[in-house]
């Protein structure tokens, strides 16, 4: 494509805070225009990078809308395109880049002005894309195509994983497989280990895809390098999924703060709440053995007395109790201590994904992931604090992936869990999280202002999208454009890792073309031709 | 084709040799002031008698043709004359084409040639004329006017319709606060 064709219209009006408007030329249809698209405009100076956030139409004369001309007449219509009708859209800047070498090499920076009156606005070109955006390396990751366009939209994994990040979207839209690319994106390129609490067995060994065969998931793609957890080894098995670990959590590893996080999941008051934290300093550890015991007799009357807990909040909590006492892998004593199971994989660099198998109620997946999670951070925050102190080696970086993030980060309980803690904290023990949910709005506000990077997919509530790109700089043009995302497979970036918004395709994930390129065996085979054609010249030299 | 018998800066008037010899509404012309050639659209005509006070009278009454009219009265052809406005729209200087009024009018008697196709492209080039045509106060209405010369200059083009659109679209942002008199001259000028 030439310059010429690339050719979308003028700067005519616009404010650095509102945007910009430009006017579509002649030559350019105004349906060609779609929200989303990168333009770049020529100013004098500098040139600007900017997202088309908003399309309409214009009229020099009101007349002409009142009485339409005869467009039918290809002529009369021809005449009037560009001219006395035309197209407007309206462009969002982000990025510039100034015409000086040194400004060239520094590269695009945030924008802080605006281009002049009549500049030229053209689409963007693959090349203005990898300026921005970079080209695929050891750092960065391919996660997808910019709408209508070929090249590539890299992240910077490094970047990315310094920070907690937010993948939304409603269900269906595509939240799972763009996950999926990422965890894959963070094996392939990032010194980070993951943890993924999976919640709907997505992410270890195979995912579904609506209407088609099942797609590899992390464990057949880098074997080495991950290794599956599960609560539910007869489900694993019968899915055919080697495991590594079984998970047993034992009673004593409970603890106050997961019953709290319970709280709305099992229906108990405030004052259950309370009597657990009662009863957790009366009995210590085995407090939740020590409960559930406890008999209807006068004795119990007693001790209830003594611990200030009234008969009805303690019949409350024991029926809460009994419903997790009611899940199978939770055993008064757990043979193994599944933590450090968990923290030796981490520390080999083995990804760990744990399946929640048929357990896939929310008492389940909130208990064990708050549970785990607690004290694997409280593990890394020592190490991180030991090393900071004696100057050893700080642990790895961490990635912990949770689903149905509103449920640990609702603004009720974000500031009681672990998770709260690690969203908000960041990235000082070297623990991020990856969030995905379906209901943003759901997720404390104070959290979801910590994200560092968010992806989303389609959202159509309201409150949803006002949640997501809250405090966002020009969220009601990128609202404009989030609302007109495709509901499969179109995604909207922003963020700590990515120079500007951008609306993307993930890139495809399914084919065996698109196995070997996430697993970097394509990069290895390639490695190994050269050697041995390396060799094999080599040989023929020497002899 | 005829010769300068009244002249002004923007317009000039000029006679026929013959009677009737008349250059079509919104053809090109041009004349001479010594080193400067003049263009300009033809805007009007007339054909009257000599005298201005003396209306010429009917006299068909017992001819069977108009012909006859005019053979059996020769006087006629002396009597009467035709004559045609021409608005300035551009002139020659130094071999080089300004799109703009000359800054001396024509001199009477200057002889007033029709342009050849290839001038009439090159003319053409520029849509600036469009301007001095839109505001020239005319007998005949502009938009007729306009519509005349875009017909006229679209014959010399090999690409007519390229031409059409390119000069409607100039219309259109002159005429940009007028759409019926846009209309108008689009309704004229269709190919």
């Amino acid at each position: 494509m030439t310059q010429e064709d690339n050719r979308l219209g003028i700067v005519v009006s616009g404010s650095l805070s509102k945007g910009i408007e430009v006017r579509l030329d002649g030559a350019a249809s105004v349906e060609d225009v779609v929200v989303g698209r990168y333009v770049t405009m020529e100013g004098q100076r500098r040139r600007f990078f900017g997202m088309i956030t908003d399309v309409g139409l214009g009229v020099t004369d009101q007349r002409l809308a009142l009485n339409p001309p005869d467009v039918s007449d290809p002529f009369v219509a021809q005449v009037l395109a560009g001219t006395s009708t035309y197209g407007i859209f309206h462009v969002t800047p982000y990025l510039t880049i100034g015409g000086d070498v040194a400004s060239l090499l520094e590269g695009p920076q945030p924008v802080k002005t605006v281009p002049s009156h009549f500049s030229a606005v053209n689409l963007a070109s693959d090349q203005d894309i990898e300026l921005v955006f970079g080209k695929e390396d050891s750092e960065r990751f391919w996660i997808g195509n910019p709408l209508d366009m070929e090249t590539k939209i890299c992240l910077n994994l490094e970047e990315l994983v310094k920070r907690s990040n937010g993948i939304f979207g409603k269900s269906g839209t595509g939240k799972t497989f763009l996950t999926r690319i990422l965890l894959c994106g963070m094996l392939q390129k990032s010194k980070a280990v993951n943890l993924v609490f999976d919640m709907h067995n997505e992410y270890g060994w195979a995912g579904t895809r609506e209407g088609g065969p099942p797609v590899k998931a992390l464990k057949q793609l880098f074997q080495s390098k991950v290794a599956i957890f599960t609560l539910d080894e007869a489900n694993s098995r019968r899915r055919g999924v080697s495991t590594d670990f079984v998970v047993r959590i034992g009673y004593d590893e409970i603890e106050p703060e997961d019953m709290a996080l319970l709280r709305q999941t099992l229906n108990l008051t405030e004052l259950a709440i309370g009597a657990v934290y009662e009863l957790h300093r009366k009995f210590g550890r085995d407090w939740l053995q020590a409960a559930l015991d406890l008999k209807d007799s006068d004795e119990t009357g007693a001790l209830l007395e003594e611990l200030k807990i009234h008969e009805s909040t303690f019949q409350n909590l024991k029926r809460g109790l009994a419903n997790i006492r009611r899940l199978p892998f939770i055993e008064p004593h757990a043979p193994d201590d599944v933590v450090n199971r968990i923290l030796d994989h981490l520390d080999r660099g083995i990804n760990v994904v744990l399946e929640f198998g048929r357990y896939r109620d929310v008492t389940a997946y909130v208990l064990v992931a708050n549970m785990l999670t607690r004290r694997i951070y409280a593990q890394y925050q020592a190490r991180t604090e030991k090393a900071d102190a004696d100057g050893s080696a700080k642990p790895q970086p961490l990635v912990i992936t949770i689903e149905e993030a509103h449920k640990f980060l609702n603004s009720e309980v974000a500031g009681q869990t672990t998770f709260g803690m690690i969203a908000r904290e960041m990235r000082k023990y070297n623990v991020t999280l990856l969030v995905i949910d379906q209901r943003p709005s759901g997720i404390d506000e104070e959290v979801m202002s910590q994200l560092g990077t968010k992806i989303t997919c389609l959202l159509d509530n309201e409150r949803d999208i006002d949640s997501v790109l809250a405090g966002v700089s020009g969220r009601s043009e990128l609202k404009a454009v989030l609302a007109k995302l495709s509901s499969r497979q179109q995604a909207l970036i922003f963020g700590h890792a990515v120079p500007m918004p951008v609306a993307f395709q993930p890139r495809e994930y399914g084919s065996a073309a698109s196995y070997s390129e996430f697993s970097g065996s394509a990069l290895e085979a390639g490695k190994q031709a050269e050697k041995d054609i390396e060799e094999l010249w080599g040989d023929s030299g020497a002899s | 084709m005829g010769e300068v018998v009244e002249a002004s800066t923007a317009d000039f008037v000029a006679q026929c040799y013959e009677l009737y010899q008349l250059p079509p509404l919104g053809s090109l012309v041009k004349t001479r002031d010594q080193e400067v050639e003049l263009y300009g659209v033809v805007c009007n005509a007339t054909t009257a008698g000599l005298e201005p006070g003396r209306r010429p009278i009917a006299r068909g009454r017992d001819e069977a043709t108009e012909e006859a009219v005019y053979q059996s009265s020769p006087q006629l052809m002396k009597l009467l004359r035709s004559e045609f406005s021409v608005l300035v729209a551009a002139h020659r200087q130094e071999g080089k084409l300004y799109h703009y009024l000359p800054p001396k009018p024509a001199r009477i008697h200057s002889f007033v040639y029709q342009c050849p196709p290839a001038e009439v492209k090159e003319l053409s080039q520029s849509l600036d004329f469009l301007t001095v045509l839109l505001n020239a106060r005319l007998p005949v209405s502009p938009e007729e006017l306009i519509a005349a010369c875009l017909r006229h200059m679209g014959q010399a083009q090999e690409d007519r319709r390229a031409f059409l659109v390119a000069a409607g679209k100039e219309l259109a942002v002159l005429l940009g606060d007028e759409p019926n008199r846009l209309r108008a001259v689009l309704g004229r000028i269709k190919p």
